[in-house]
């Protein structure tokens, strides 16, 4: 895989084209890494970047949709902004998936369109599309450039949008006279909108009210999500975890933030997550949400989530305090910063008797689920067991990159965590075709880290073009697919709520490993759960991609589940 | 909770694409606008947006949190009806020779404080300012002798409170400008 390394491009004001100028910014924002395809409206942009190719790689995915979830793998990876380029119409739209997911995950990306030229906007030119008028719901902010020299200022803002506060994508959309068009090139970067405030300051009261209550607190529980990790706070997260003797559980977009082993991490919460924290949220009398913003597949029916318990949110959106669940606290702010600041005001604590129920019903769990999930003796091979020897292999150290389904739940109830930034899923979205292209991100972004994608047999086909890109671009990722031969999420639905009417679900597969294989891509079946820790070994050792069909078990179920609707407390163990 | 009518005023930059922006807050929710209206503010380079909606006061709240997460937006606030001093606009067209005909018609616009906005040969344009009410009433009343045409604008409205915009802009500075804006 090649990496290229960045020299400082000039900020000196000099008259250059709008497309040169696209690239300018881009260094001076430091980026070195980009993915994209190119069409009509976007080529003056591509011109450039086959002159400035030493100094930025682009690197050409199979599908728009793939570059736009390359990106957002490589910054979930990497905690910086993602670029993704396409060209106007058909192009542009193939980006709006991956936009929606980064959008509703909160993943800092700049996507860059081309567009007609400006004196046929609204015509009905070729590929021309309102793509700002698509885009406004599913972006932080969108802007059309239609002047060379407006360039500098929009993409500077852009970034700063993507990046700053709660991040999330950014669409500018240039059309191809602006492209070609000159302009007294000067680039500052943004550091100020008026009318837009990133970081509420931090409240010294909500900081005191929150105190109080931790410290009096009994049957305390915290819940984290990705703000942890986007907020750079996972020291001072674990510092606070530790001072306060609390047990911390997560969602599955901030799970890796605090390590799977840690004695005070209790597991995950929401449909398929753990049995204790579920149902010790309805018990528990102090919640304190950390960077989560209670999502429905999180807090199951709102009417009995958690209503016997005091809530403190930490949140760095105000627009997210009291959306779903009322908060008696809410410290607004970066949690770095809130959570540094309440250190002094805590006081030391074990909560001892209140852990044993988490491990009294941990126990229950795994008795009931996890040794089967894990170790089963008998039967087919079950998805939790590929885990498990993944975890082996890699001693919690890889990036785990999983699609959505079955296997999306297993992959995060079960994978090992080490180091933060390390689980990277479509959580808001559930957005099926995401892994494939955002290991290749992750991969890119981290190349030092083995990084492994868990896929379904079902979304493996919605981006399986992208094989092209990781041949092509020499990307060494470790592909698993785990392959039930069914949609098998929506077949689990189908067993439990719809009295099996397996309707579309059952899938009828090609031969994955003649596929990998014609992309010069390494592969093996394993069919036999003697083969299975063998092929998992091969894998990790090979230091070039690789690809792995596990076929598991047809008519496995995720358990525990809380039922759609259902409270937390109700979760099911079968 | 009971659903009320609530003015909401949105104070932004000027940018074509807010008002997408905006509505797709109230569409994604299935929220009708009643009215819209945009104009300049009382400070310059800032505009004001006046909506009605009928909402429970728990969606507004989490509304106006959405609209003001949106970049351009430098605040918004809600009120009932209670608490702003409000007003809408109609102009009612109608044929002259009514004016000078029906002795009935000069007495209504008397009455309703309607403003004669221009007479000609053909048509005379009337202009009433008010509440809701009152311009209903003298669309009544009008009604029988004939309208040609008849429109209404959204809702204008000022708070009886003040809003404590200007200060919050006073402690925001506006981005540096580049040469080309
Ligand atoms: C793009 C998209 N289409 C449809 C869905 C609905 N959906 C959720 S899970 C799932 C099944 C996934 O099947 P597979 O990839 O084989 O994974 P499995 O559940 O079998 O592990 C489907 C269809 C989705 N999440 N995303
Ligand atoms: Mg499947």
């Amino acid at each position: 895989m090649e990496t290229k390394t960045i020299t400082q491009t000039t900020t000196k004001k000099q008259t250059i084209t709008g497309s040169e100028a696209i690239i300018h910014c881009l260094l001076a924002e430091g980026v070195n890494l980009i993915y994209g395809y190119p069409g009509g409206a976007i080529m003056p942009m591509y011109d450039e970047l086959y002159k400035f190719q030493d100094k930025l790689q682009h690197v050409l995915t199979r599908h728009e949709q793939g570059a736009t979830h390359a990106a957002q793998g490589y910054a979930r990876a990497t905690g910086k902004v993602g670029v993704a380029v396409a060209t106007s119409g058909p192009g542009a739209t193939n980006l709006i998936t991956g936009i929606a997911d980064a959008q509703i995950d909160s993943t800092p990306m700049v996507c860059i369109t081309g567009q007609v030229a400006s004196h046929l906007l609204g015509s009905d030119a070729f590929q021309e599309t309102d793509i700002i008028g698509i885009s406004t719901p599913v972006t932080k902010w969108n802007y059309q450039v239609t002047k060379a020299s407006e360039i500098p200022e929009v993409l500077a803002k852009a970034f700063y949008i993507a990046r700053s506060g709660r991040p999330g994508p950014v669409l500018i959309d240039i059309t191809k006279d602006a492209q070609f068009g000159e302009l007294d090139y000067e680039y500052q970067p943004c550091t100020h909108i008026r009318s837009y405030t990133p970081t509420p300051e931090v409240q010294e009261e909500a900081l005191d009210a929150a105190a109080v209550l931790i410290n009096a607190a009994k049957k305390p529980m915290i819940v984290w999500g990705q703000g942890v990790i986007l907020g750079e706070a996972e020291e001072t997260f674990k510092t606070f975890v530790e001072k306060t003797g609390i047990p911390a559980a997560w969602t599955i977009l901030g799970v890796s933030a605090l390590e799977t082993d840690h004695p005070l991490n209790v597991g995950m919460v929401g449909m398929h997550g753990n049995y204790a924290p579920n149902i010790l949220t309805n018990e528990c009398d102090l919640l304190i949400a950390i960077g989560m913003r209670f999502d429905d597949r999180v807090t199951g029916s709102l009417d009995t989530y958690a209503t016997q318990a005091k809530v403190i949110h930490f949140e760095i959106d105000p627009a997210e305090v009291n959306k779903n669940v009322y908060a008696d606290v809410a410290v607004l702010g970066d949690c770095k910063e809130s959570l540094s600041k309440i250190l002094s005001k805590v006081t030391p604590n074990a909560h001892t008797e209140w852990h044993q129920r988490f491990k009294d019903l941990y126990k229950i769990e795994y008795d009931k689920i996890i040794q089967h999930d894990l170790t089963p003796t008998k039967g087919g091979l079950t998805m939790g067991e590929v885990l498990d020897g993944i975890n082996k292999e890699t001693k919690g150290d890889a990036i785990i990159v999983s699609d959505v389904g079955q296997h999306q739940m297993i992959a995060c109830r079960y994978a090992k965590f080490n180091t933060t930034k390390s689980n990277i899923t479509s959580g808001g979205l559930g957005t099926m075709g995401f892994a494939l292209p955002a290991a290749i991100g992750a991969k890119m972004g981290k190349p030092e880290r083995e990084v492994v994608a868990i896929i379904g047999d079902g979304g493996y086909q919605m981006t399986i073009q992208e094989l092209g890109t990781i041949f092509q671009s020499k990307v060494p990722v470790k592909i698993v697919v785990l392959n039930n031969e069914f949609l098998g999420m929506v077949r689990q639905w189908q067993q439990l709520f719809f009295d099996k009417r397996y309707a579309s679900t059952e899938m009828i597969n090609p031969d994955f490993v003649a596929i990998a294989k014609g992309y010069h891509i390494q592969a093996q079946k394993v069919t036999k759960r003697e083969e299975l820790a063998g092929a998992i070994k091969e894998m990790i050792a090979c230091p070039d991609s690789y690809f792995l069909e596990v076929c598991v078990e047809k008519e496995d179920n995720v358990f525990p589940m809380i039922p759609s609707g259902a409270s937390v407390s109700d979760i099911r163990l079968e | 909770m009971e659903k009320k009518t609530y003015t909401v005023s949105i104070y932004t930059e000027n940018n074509i694409g807010l008002l997408n922006r905006i509505s797709a807050i109230f569409q994604r929710r299935h929220i009708n606008v009643e009215s819209l209206s945009a104009s300049e503010s009382e400070i310059d380079d800032v505009f004001r947006w006046t909506l009605v909606v009928q909402v429970t006061e728990a969606q507004i709240k989490k509304i106006i949190g959405q609209i003001e997460r949106q970049i351009e937006v430098i605040k918004a606030y809600y009120h009932t009806d209670e608490e702003t001093i409000f007003t809408e606009s109609a102009l009612f067209k109608i044929k002259s020779d009514l004016l000078f005909e029906e002795r009935q018609i000069q007495n209504i616009i008397k009455e309703s404080h309607a403003r004669i906005v221009t007479v000609n040969k053909q048509f005379f344009v009337l202009e009433k300012s008010g509440m809701r009410a009152e311009i209903e009433l003298l669309h009544r009343e009008l009604k029988p002798f004939g309208i040609m045409q008849f429109v209404r604008s959204g809702r204008i409205a000022v708070t009886k409170s003040e809003m404590p915009i200007s200060q919050l802009l006073g402690s925001l500075t506006k981005e540096e400008e580049y040469a080309f804006s």
